[in-house]
């Protein structure tokens, strides 16, 4: 798999590191049933996954990245910074 | 307490280390290093450097020359000026850090350079894809690296201090490894 960073374009896998799915951070404190979702349970979707990836032997930045797990196309990348695309 | 002076020192000893294949690898002398960090906004840093130092501000991937001077993109918001001093005003624009003798600078220069350091590196390393003057943040045999192509056939490569040994060590197998197919 290759991933496109919108600052280095094009490049190997190995240079980036998972940093977990892209998930909508619940508002306030209180503890509740979105905070459980938010820090216990993932969806596994055999499709479109929202992701985070860093390019930490890259340019350090931080990606959003939307890709298709089961044929590992990607469909798009953003700097993660300024909420993404 | 006596005065201590600290000298910044080269991580390797200067000079070429092994040629093979009209191929060479030469540990390059050490320059003066400023890591530049302008903040959100590098706009006072690109004016800083071009009143300063007659330098733009590069774009990723980039490297602004001038005389005697050098400005590489260095990362996200991260520039590496290399030769002078910083000038003063600089400091007013970004954060600035001496990292002169931070990294190990190694050139590798010849017919088989190309072929040496795809075996090393992930980067597409054709000149449509990384022309003579481009740069790149990347991964050298598991170590981050920064690549400059000095020319059709040369790469200037610096990886951190701490790991010059194994830079030297990587390059040296490579090269040997092409050089005794003997397709250069």
């Amino acid at each position: 798999m290759r991933l496109t960073c919108p600052l280095c374009g094009e490049r190997d896998l190995r240079e980036f590191t998972y940093r977990g799915a892209a998930l909508a951070r619940p508002e306030g404190e209180a503890w509740g049933d979105d905070w459980h979702d938010y820090i216990h349970l993932r969806d596994n979707p055999a499709g479109e996954s929202r992701e985070y990836w860093a390019h930490s032997t890259g340019c350090a930045a931080v990606l959003l990245v939307t890709r298709d797990t089961r044929t590992h196309e990607v469909l798009g990348s953003a700097l993660a910074k300024g909420g993404g695309a | 307490m006596p005065e201590l002076t600290l000298i910044a020192q080269n991580a390797l000893p200067q000079g070429v280390v092994t040629t093979l294949a009209g191929t060479r690898i030469e540990v390059l002398p050490m320059r003066r290093l400023t890591a530049l960090m302008p903040g959100p906004d590098a706009g006072p840093l690109a004016e800083a450097l071009m009143a300063q130092h007659g330098l733009g501000l590069p774009a990723p991937g980039a490297v602004e020359h001038a005389e005697q001077a050098e400005c590489l993109w260095f990362g996200m918001g991260q520039y590496l000026l290399v030769g002078p001093a910083p000038a003063p005003g600089l400091a007013e624009a970004a954060t600035l850090t001496d990292q002169s003798d931070a990294w190990a600078t190694v050139l590798l220069e010849g017919p088989a350079a190309r072929d040496v350091l795809a075996r090393l590196c992930p980067l597409d390393l054709r000149a449509r894809a990384f022309a003579p003057g481009a740069t790149a943040r990347t991964e050298l045999a598991h170590m981050a690296a920064s690549v400059t192509r000095t020319g059709p056939d040369g790469f200037r490569v610096m990886v951190f201090r701490s790991m010059a040994e194994t830079l030297l060590h990587e390059l040296r197998a490579a090269l040997e490894a092409v050089a005794a197919r003997g397709m250069v």
